[in-house]
């Protein structure tokens, strides 16, 4: 077998097979398994190398050859494997609580294996193209029969198309660069078309209009999931990028176009969620944050810049998780994510209200829980080169801090006489206490990311060195 | 040879600025099924006829399965304020979009190896694709402004990519922009009572 086919292959047949089945209960478990084997292969199973269990030899094979290209999955890419599906596994989990089993998991198991599938593909340029399959896979997720296109969903599927003819042009200009590298003038317009077209694809501003709009438009716990999986894929493929073009890599204008980009999103973005009074846009806002954070990290440069990179994935994914969890929550219970529709909830919603505000303060930074590490080693990077900019992308933060004392004070601000009390049923309160847990103990512990995080780099042939 | 591309390059910047003015949905898929048809003539210029044909398959499979969601749906659908008011803009921008095109494609027809004409009428499909979505928020009309851009981004292309993998990966990008547009058809047409 190779590892294309159980990594990619595999996940989009059960997915396909899902879809047609009604029972959500079996949907759910055939999932939950299914993507916590992967995770499990992932960590455990070698590539490459003959494995012998019980008087069974076998050797997982690392491409599989489609129309004359290759899907490649090389031993360095376990540990991203295990982090992709692992998380996807995690997602999972609440979907039966929330009884959105049936929607989310086949096509977010299918999108899941699109863009693993966009990873592995060489030559990596082509990763657009199966991203931009990815995209149109979740316009389904997006949409309910019951609810026509939404402004959001019609602009999510446009600039992530358009995002396609620039990657793709700056692709075939880098690789006319590789052959002139004295080519000022290419690597201008390559340069140009490449800026585009991550700016397209990742939201970055001023690009990303859609992200508030989506977040308040459709489910929480879908928009969460694609908000965490799309920019983790897509960041990747710009990774790779960097990787590949030693010329990109030691451009000296690289690392100011990323600390444009990244503070920018910070500013902006934390600046306009402390506006806000919908729970799901100020998730889209911090989402956006969130990306301005891992460009400023690679801004940083060097392995350190790489490393911190890669210490704001899984706080991120957890944080994502928590806070789409709970709005999904909050939203079967109240009219709408506003600010009044929610007003009190915190009291009979003490879980949920609890876990979005630890959620929220974990993004924006504060110490003690599980984004704090990574955020802080951005800021000390940045301070070290400007401590302007440092102080902007601080603001930015503070942004969210002030967002998450306007949802709190909405939260808490309960009628006289309410009581108190928990409304939560027992496996949302189990799977909110160990969110909020695990952003707290994270936090506390951030070196119990550190098997994934030292591994993770070597998916990168040059920048991992 | 020569003539033939004039042809299509005329008929390209029928077909785009019909797309842009045309309010009823038969001729916009007529508009656009042409438009794939000139597609493939400026691809096969590059192109093995058989690969080229390729396109021209799937431009008319994505019109095809555009074509029986409209047939599927209930009512008519309601042209958007707009465009009703917007006419002369309509045609100053399409205008303008055919000549910075023009100008564009002097620059870069060097640089892809391409002829003016091909140039052109891929920069052209790309400039006014980009003007129909800028001016509708309809999801039937984004689709065929998404549908248009990738048409004038695959002439170009053609030139410095042949790739299978390339041709199919684009294919399944194509159709599935077009059962996209199926479906906002079909979920808004749920929506009636």
């Amino acid at each position: 077998m190779s590892a294309p086919v159980l990594w990619i292959f595999l996940p989009l047949a059960l997915a396909g097979l899902l879809l047609l089945i009604n029972n959500s209960r079996i949907v759910f478990l055939s999932a939950c398994l299914f993507t916590l084997f992967l995770t499990l292969a992932a960590w455990l199973l070698p590539i490459d190398t003959p494995l012998t269990i019980g008087g069974l030899s076998f050797k997982l094979v690392p491409s599989v050859e489609i129309l004359g290209r290759n899907l490649t999955l090389t031993s360095g890419d376990r540990s991203f494997l295990a982090l992709v599906y692992g998380s996807t596994f995690f997602w999972f989990i609440p979907t039966a609580s929330l009884k959105i089993a049936r929607h989310l998991i086949p096509l977010g198991l299918a999108t899941t294996s699109m863009l693993i599938a966009a990873i592995s593909v060489e030559p990596f340029l082509y990763a657009a193209l199966i991203i931009e399959m990815a995209v149109l896979l979740s316009i389904p997720l997006l949409t309910t029969p019951q609810q026509k296109p939404t402004k959001g969903v019609i602009r999510f599927l446009i600039f992530q198309t358009l995002a396609v003819p620039f990657i793709l042009f700056s692709g075939w200009l880098l690789t006319g660069i590789g052959a002139n590298p004295g080519n000022l003038a290419l690597v201008q317009q390559a340069a140009i078309l490449l800026g585009l077209g991550f700016a397209f694809l990742l939201a970055i501003f001023p690009f990303y209009s859609w992200i508030p709009l989506l977040a308040e438009e459709i489910h929480p716990y879908v928009v969460g999931f694609l908000f965490w999986i799309l920019p983790t894929a897509t960041l990747f493929f710009g990774l790779g990028f960097l990787d590949r073009y030693s010329w990109l890599r030691d451009a000296p204008a690289l690392p100011s176009i990323l600390t444009t980009g990244g503070a920018l999103m910070v500013i902006s973005g934390g600046i306009l969620s402390a506006f806000q009074r919908h729970l799901g846009r100020i998730m889209g806002y911090a989402t956006i944050v969130e990306t301005g954070f891992s460009l400023l990290a690679l801004s940083l440069g060097s392995q350190t810049g790489l490393g911190i990179f890669f210490l704001l994935l899984i706080p991120r994914t957890l944080s994502i998780g928590v806070w789409a969890l709970t709005l999904s929550i909050l939203r079967e219970q109240a009219p709408g994510l506003s600010f009044e529709d929610i007003k009190g909830m915190g009291r009979i919603w003490p879980f949920a209200a609890s876990g979005l505000i630890l959620a929220i303060l974990s993004l924006a930074g504060l110490p003690l829980l599980a984004g704090f590490p990574a955020h802080q080693a951005v800021w000390e990077g940045l301070a070290h080169s400007s401590l302007p900019l440092a102080l902007w992308v601080l603001v930015g933060s503070l942004g969210l801090f002030a967002s998450a004392a306007r949802v709190l004070s909405a939260l808490t601000s309960a009628p006289e006489g309410t009581n108190w009390g928990t409304r939560e049923t027992r496996v949302q309160r189990l799977i909110l206490g160990v969110g909020s847990l695990a952003l707290l103990l994270l936090g506390l512990f951030p070196q119990w990311a550190l098997p994934l995080w030292t591994k993770l780099p070597a998916i990168f042939e040059h920048l991992g060195q | 040879m020569v003539i033939l591309n004039w042809v299509m390059l005329v008929l390209a910047i029928i077909t785009a600025t019909g797309l842009l003015f045309s309010r009823d949905w038969r001729w916009s898929l007529g508009l656009l099924a042409v438009q794939y048809l000139i597609v493939f003539w400026m691809v096969q210029a590059h192109w093995p006829v058989s690969m080229a044909a390729v396109k021209l398959v799937t431009g008319w499979m994505a019109c095809a399965v555009l074509g029986i969601a409209q047939l599927n749906a209930r009512t008519e659908r309601r042209p958007e304020n707009i465009w009703q008011q917007g006419r002369l803009f309509h045609t100053f921008a399409a205008l303008m979009v055919l000549v910075a095109t023009f100008s564009l494609s002097l620059r870069v027809e060097n640089m892809l190896g391409l002829s003016l004409l091909i140039t052109w009428s891929g920069l052209l499909l790309i400039g006014l694709g980009l003007l129909h979505l800028g001016i509708t928020s309809d999801s039937y009309r984004v689709v065929i402004g998404l549908l248009t851009v990738m048409g004038g981004f695959e002439v170009l292309y053609a030139a410095v990519e042949s790739s299978a993998l390339v041709t199919a990966l684009l294919v399944v990008v194509d159709l599935g922009l077009a059962l996209a547009g199926a479906y906002f058809l079909n979920i808004a047409q749920e929506k009636l009572p």
